[in-house]
């Protein structure tokens, strides 16, 4: 491994002063399971790494006062899958944070991390979209929010400046009547990645017809993608399985993925049609099912 | 080079000091500082599980721990779970149930499996097949490894 100072800051301020110091090369270490094999590779290079685990807010996981949930950036895996009112109101989290990894990963691997790492695979940024979450980014000159969906700016590269650190992922809150799921093929039963994959969220109106939907795929471009097209396909209709397969074949429009060993373009594309027939299929049944 | 810290830990009940290099990953330090060989280098990435300890009683890929992070912590080990020379019941299944070959990743199933039990005394054989993912044999099936968690389950009852 190449050589680095370690520092553990107790407050974002800190932190944020040691990532922004000229003087050092600094990496954020949150739960360590990209950027230790990236250091250890030599991908990346750095001369300080700087542990935001002991910072109280990045540790936080609760309910805002809007009714929103609030993830603190160094959250792992598996605290969000522990917790029941998350897989109840934020379904489509704990789909995707109970697939990354096998279990070691999860006790460690963050959503921040996943995000900041910017993979056009990353399991959890499809959920992230469907809900419209807010990235809470602290630096330098202050504070920001903006939408998760547009943090990630190709692959492997995220809008973060010098000197700032994802502090938290806040959620809006889920209404009554809403459902999402998240699904993703991969080749094996577990610890892969996604070949493709997709997360869907729907809220249905009095009479059981679907008012809003998004549908957002994942590692079937640079960076996730919104597919559109599927969504207005939806409205104001009541769910079925033709309208599903409908869905699915508008998604597969927005799909523009790579050919690699893991699948190539005609595969990946119809994999976005299958997941997101799927995922659709299971949101419309969650949200029924949620009446509270 | 960057200076040594020391650190405190408890390692397998044991409050343990040691010093070392920031970059310096748990596994390194448990194997080469502190003698405790159990836990193996396998990928040395993340991917096989073979040197799988407990931290704060979750299983982690000690590979991708620094050791400076373990500071307060508590670490359990292969070595720890056997008492007064005693084997624990699930290294007895694994032994019976010849849940091994070259016997490489056998510290690291032992740990995962001990926290899964803990967790769920009684697995479905879904959930330990679920659960033991992150841990690769290399040289023979599953299926043996699933019967001595399965039969240790059993004992547990």
């Amino acid at each position: 491994m190449q050589d680095f100072d370690y520092a553990a800051p107790i407050s974002t301020n800190e932190a944020v002063r040691l990532l922004a110091d000229p003087a050092q090369k600094a990496v954020v270490l949150a739960g360590g399971t990209d950027i230790l094999v990236l250091l250890r590779e030599r991908r990346r290079r750095a001369t300080l790494v700087v542990d935001v685990k002991k910072i109280a807010e990045l540790n936080e996981l609760a309910m805002t006062a809007e009714g929103g949930l609030f993830l603190g950036a160094a959250v792992p895996c598996s605290r969000i899958y522990r917790e029941a009112t998350i897989a109840e109101k934020y379904s489509a989290l704990t789909d995707a944070v109970k697939i990354i990894g096998g279990w070691q990963i999860q006790s460690r691997a963050t959503v921040g991390g996943n995000l900041c790492n910017a993979s056009p695979a990353a399991d959890s940024i499809p959920p992230l979209a469907i809900y419209d979450a807010v990235a809470e980014i602290a630096g330098p000159s202050g504070r920001r929010q903006m939408p998760v969906a547009e943090f990630c700016s190709g692959v492997g590269k995220n809008v973060l400046a010098r000197g700032e650190l994802l502090v938290a992922i806040i959620f809006p809150p889920t209404p009554v009547h809403s459902g999402a799921a998240y699904q993703r093929f991969i080749p094996r039963n577990e610890m892969d990645i996604a070949v493709a994959s997709a997360a869907s969220y729907v809220e249905l109106d009095d009479k059981g017809a679907i008012r809003k939907a998004r549908i957002v795929l994942g590692a079937v471009a640079p960076t996730t993608v919104r597919a559109t097209k599927a969504e207005e396909a939806l409205i104001g209709q009541q769910p079925s399985d033709a309208l599903f397969i409908k869905a699915g074949e508008l998604a597969q429009l927005a799909a523009s993925p790579i050919d690699d060993m893991r699948g190539t373009v005609e595969y990946r594309k119809h994999l976005c049609g299958v997941l997101t027939r799927r995922t659709l299929a299971i949101a419309v049944e969650r949200a029924a099912a949620n009446k509270k | 080079m960057a200076k040594k810290q020391l650190i405190t830990a408890i390692i397998n009940g044991e409050e343990r000091e040691f010093a070392c290099e920031p970059r310096q990953s748990l596994l390194e330090v448990l194997r080469d500082s502190l003698q405790l060989t159990g836990a193996k280098e396998g990928c040395n990435n993340g991917n096989c599980g073979a040197c799988t300890v407990l931290l704060n009683g979750e299983p982690v890929v000690s590979c991708l721990v620094l050791a400076v992070e373990a500071e307060g912590a508590k670490i359990e080990t292969v070595e720890g779970i056997a008492a007064g020379g005693q084997l624990q019941p699930l290294q007895q299944c694994f032994l019976e149930g010849a849940a091994l070959q070259c016997g490489v990743c056998t510290p690291g199933f032992l740990m995962t499996t001990k926290a899964l039990l803990e967790r769920n005394p009684h697995p479905t054989e879904e959930e330990i097949r679920f659960q033991l993912a992150g841990n690769l044999c290399r040289c023979t099936g599953y299926d043996k490894i699933v019967r001595a968690v399965q039969a240790a389950a059993e004992g547990a009852k």
